[in-house]
């Protein structure tokens, strides 16, 4: 074995012991440390127990990094949470959209309710801690580092396979060529071989940068796209790669079906039907029109008798009495109640009873029933033609009851005599 | 260097005599060496090409029916109204299932300083990842609209939408996106000195590129092993409760609901116990081919197996159980719907996907409590093979027969699955098995440095050589000796 000071190409910048046995690095690693060297290391193809104490290796901190990293989890976890599902009714409008917060209200439950809350925030606590684990070891052991003095020797190949080495590094304050030398061989190893700067760092092979470079600018195209997409505006359609149901499988227009005695898809209109659209033969009726003039008659079919004003009465209860109220006055439930959550744009319905519809034609207003007036919605898929004059001939009653003078009605019923 | 062994039988404990988890005489050299033999051969053996072709073309038919999928929507499947689920659930939680006994393995094994670990945990960490990326394939699939399926996460978007975050789906994005990262951690993290080995022993001057840039530098040091120690036990003690953790959420997609059949409180635990049962038997069956395929019967040995039908005969006996509480609980509810749906389940149209799943789960199962089954590598093989077919019907049986028959009989259907369907599920062994065939050939298939440490030689013995000049490594005195194991065997009665 060479116990001379070594000869060596470069700089000297370590003395690399190996070893072959387990005992063998306990025993070297005991002796460096009580020598008093400072900067050295031992390397082994797995972790040896009782290295640690051999070579006064200090604990690690790494779990209270975990620690502080698991608990920023855990407050991003609870936050995430809060901010997106339960924010949403505060009142954070300097922020930009897509930050703000949504209010979901689901089956009337809390929105911010822990319980449901707890899977989530352990899943992101675990997360935050494995990553910290991970790249926190990777970080403290200076790690990844591509090109190591060490990777120079020949023999330390065998270090992840059955050696064990010794280093000690020429910066060690009690380093000195020929005693540390000597130190070493005194340990038993199988050899002992000094390390110099590599003559040239290790580099990347051509193909493998070329390679890596075209992906990488591959990688930013698509970003690339999406920025643009998101920056610019355009007038086509958006496109959609997939047709969910924008194109269906149907008939076309002049096309033939055999389905049919007479093969075509478009079927000819069915005796005694009008299609959707088309003008009516009763203008009076169905529109409520003479001549293009809004009618102040009933239509000749329709009979203004006590039944029928029943009927009115009781459809104006289902469907008009809601927003207009049940004397017509203007004031139904849900009116009331929009004026009472100060809802932004409602206009109060008009007051059946007042000079307005008092009035308007009988034409006009079903006209009214049937298409409905600014913001009243129409309701002539939901009323029958009769039953809209029924409704109109209800109205009348009511606008009649509410401005009746004394001679209107008839002496033996006044109230206070009766 | 070692000798290959004829099967020994390592499984009898004497006392006195730590049981050896390495067989064969082997020293660090040859199990470095046969490990690495796997990759380093030329050619792999042609069994492993054979199911490379069988797996590669699975794999094209799955991403033709993916394909096909999207662009013509769910109604490929025979999915329909009841059965708004069906197999693209089933299989996503039969996967995610087998995803768990990789980590289980890992890291609760690791815990509990269970040793025999080290033969088996590579390959069963391996299969948790291509597993849990087979379980993640199918809810992503199964959305319909696939090109929307970021809006699971919670990304700022000009919507201003987020995801609902107290709905047990969403739990679901997080748990599995979350275990499927820490797996991937866990198992790099510890495959990084076995890359290293394989950059130390690389040919070529790509090998050592890559796997040097895999290895990230290591180099071995003991400070370094310090930390890296440190940080396998943590990452271990952080994926223990998450594996707990990722199935009761999947179990909590069935129990948060108010369907007959799955609104239980025994689901979460009867998941993580089925779990654990599928994710032993598919390691099983991974194990047992690769180690004679690859020659690695002197470190996953016999006693690895035995073990490993122990763990499956016990979670079997939990799932067993669990069986049985669920008719015992819908009929103690009083509830008729839940008491209908336990009927169903036994006498009603899938009765002969529930009783395949009793004999696969449970009858099969109790065969080992034989040894001579267990200690059969082929006989541990069948019964594994059984419980990987019982526990995929476990998960149909409980996803398909509550959803056909639910409160109103006018609204009930039955789910037949398409060609569609079965072949998803073929493409998704395709998949599994394609990546772990990859990776049996290209990464280190054993973990060499851990095995290493559970070897004799790598006790401290340095007390008995005083003076390291007389340091003889005796080989011999650590060899596991196959006669007095023998002779043991014959005192039993
Ligand atoms: C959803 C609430 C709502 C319901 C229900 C409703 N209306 Fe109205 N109606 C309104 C509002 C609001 C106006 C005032 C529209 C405006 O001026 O913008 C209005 C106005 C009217 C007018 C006055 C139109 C004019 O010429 O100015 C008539 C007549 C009328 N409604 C009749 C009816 C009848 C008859 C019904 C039942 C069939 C009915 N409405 C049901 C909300 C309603």
């Amino acid at each position: 074995m060479n116990t001379k000071e070594p000869k060596v190409e470069g700089r000297l910048q370590a003395l690399l012991a190996e070893f072959d046995s387990v005992g063998a690095l306990v025993t070297a690693a005991e002796r460096v440390r009580d020598a008093g060297y400072t900067r050295w290391d031992t390397h082994s193809p797995f972790p040896v127990h009782g290295i640690d104490q051999a070579m006064g290796v200090r604990r690690t901190r790494l779990p209270w990094l975990v620690f502080i990293f698991g608990l920023i989890g855990c407050a991003t976890g609870l936050l995430l949470q809060w901010w997106t599902n339960a924010t949403g009714a505060l009142d954070f409008g300097w922020l930009p959209t897509f930050l703000q917060g949504y209010d979901f209200l689901i089956s009337g439950k809390p929105r911010f309710s822990l319980p449901a809350n707890i899977p989530v925030i352990f899943e992101v606590t675990v997360l935050f801690a494995a990553l910290a684990t991970f790249l926190g070891m990777l970080a403290m052991n200076s790690l990844p580092w591509h090109h190591n003095r060490l990777f120079g020797s020949a023999r330390f190949k065998r270090v992840t396979a059955d050696r064990f080495f010794v280093c000690i590094d020429a910066a060690d304050p009690k380093f000195d060529a020929q005693g540390t030398a000597q130190l070493l061989a005194a340990l038993g190893p199988t050899h002992v071989e000094p390390l110099a700067d590599l003559p040239s760092p290790a580099r990347w092979p051509h193909g493998l940068v070329v390679a890596g470079m075209v992906i990488a600018s591959l990688a930013l195209l698509p970003p690339l796209f999406a920025a643009k997409a998101r920056l610019s505006k355009s007038p086509l359609p958006r496109i959609q790669p997939i047709q969910d149901m924008g194109n269906q499988e149907r008939y076309k227009t002049q096309q033939a079906n055999f389905a049919f005695a007479d093969t075509r898809a478009m079927r000819p209109q069915v005796p005694g039907t009008i299609a959707r659209g088309d003008p009516l033969d009763d203008p009076h009726f169905y529109e409520g029109k003479v001549d293009g003039q809004w009618v102040k008659t009933f239509p000749p079919q329709v009979q203004v008798t006590q039944s029928s004003v029943r009927r009115g009465q009781q459809r104006f209860n289902i469907y008009c009495s809601p927003c207009h109220g049940l004397g017509g006055a203007g004031d139904g439930i849900v009116s009331a109640r929009a004026l009472r959550l100060d809802t932004p744009g409602w206009v109060q319905p008009t007051a059946l009873v007042g000079d307005l519809v008092r009035d308007r034609e009988n034409g006009n207003i079903f006209n009214t029933i049937t298409h409905g007036l600014r913001t009243m919605p129409p309701y002539g898929d939901q009323i029958p033609p009769a039953d809209r004059w029924a409704i109109i001939a209800y109205i009348r009653a009511l606008q009649l009851s509410q401005s009746v003078q004394r001679a209107d009605v008839p002496r033996d019923q006044w109230p206070e005599e009766r | 260097m070692a000798s290959t062994v004829g099967e020994i039988d390592n499984t009898l404990d004497i006392p006195g005599q730590r049981a050896p988890l390495v067989l064969g005489g082997h020293d660090f050299t040859s199990v470095t060496d046969t490990v690495s033999a796997v990759w380093e051969a030329r050619r792999p053996p042609r069994a492993w090409y054979i199911a490379f072709a069988i797996a590669v073309t699975l794999l094209a038919v799955l991403g033709a029916m993916i394909g096909y999928l999207v662009f013509n929507g769910v109604g490929v499947w025979g999915l329909n109204i009841p059965n708004g689920w069906g197999f693209d659930i089933t299989n996503f939680v039969f996967w995610v299932g087998i995803g768990h006994a990789g980590t289980l393995i890992s890291a609760i094994l690791f815990l509990f300083r269970q040793k025999w670990r080290t033969g088996i945990n590579r390959f069963a960490e391996a299969m948790t990842i291509f597993a849990v990326m087979c379980a993640g394939m199918f809810p992503a699939i199964h959305v319909g609209r696939i090109w929307l399926l970021y809006w699971v996460f919670p990304i700022p978007n000009q919507m201003a939408m987020w995801p609902n975050f107290r709905s047990p789906l969403l739990w679901d994005v997080f748990a599995v996106s979350t275990y499927m990262l820490v797996s991937l951690l866990f198992w790099y993290t510890g495959m990084i000195p076995d890359l290293a080995t394989f950059r130390d022993r690389a040919t070529s001057k790509w090998k050592y590129y890559v796997y040097g840039l895999l290895a990230l530098g290591w180099t071995g040091s003991s400070r370094h092993w310090h930390r890296f120690e440190r940080a396998y036990l943590i990452l271990a003690a952080l994926a223990t409760p998450l594996v707990l953790s990722v199935h009761s959420v999947v179990s909590f997609d069935f129990a948060v609901s108010q369907l007959p059949g799955w609104h239980t409180t025994i689901f979460p635990p009867y998941f993580v116990a089925g779990a654990i049962f599928g994710g032993f038997a598919m390691v099983l069956t991974l194990a047992i081919p690769a180690r004679s395929l690859f020659g690695l019967k002197a470190l996953i040995t016999p006693r690895h197996i035995d073990n490993m039908c122990k763990v499956l005969l016990l979670t079997g006996l939990m799932v067993a159980y669990a069986y049985g509480m669920e008719f015992f609980t819908s009929w103690y509810s009083g509830n008729p719907h839940e008491s209908f749906i336990s009927r169903a389940r036994a006498l009603g149209p899938y009765a002969w996907a529930y009783w395949t799943m009793i004999a696969c789960n449970v009858v099969i199962p109790q065969l080992l409590w034989f040894r001579r089954v267990r200690t059969n590598a082929w006989g541990a093989f069948a019964v594994a093979m059984a419980v990987n077919v019982g526990m995929w019907f476990e998960r149909f049986v409980i996803i398909v027969t509550s959803l056909s028959q639910d409160f109103l009989p006018s609204s009930w259907g039955i789910f037949i699955p398409t060609w569609v369907d079965l072949l998803t599920l073929a493409g998704s062994f395709g998949l599994f098995f394609t990546l772990f065939l990859l990776f049996c050939r290209y990464l280190p298939l054993v973990a060499m440095a851990e095995v290493k440490t559970v070897m004799p030689q790598a006790t401290l013995t340095h007390a008995a050589t005083p003076h390291p000049h007389e340091h003889v490594p005796s080989k011999r005195a650590f060899d596991y000796n196959p006669d007095e194991y023998e002779a043991h065997k014959r005192k039993k009665p």
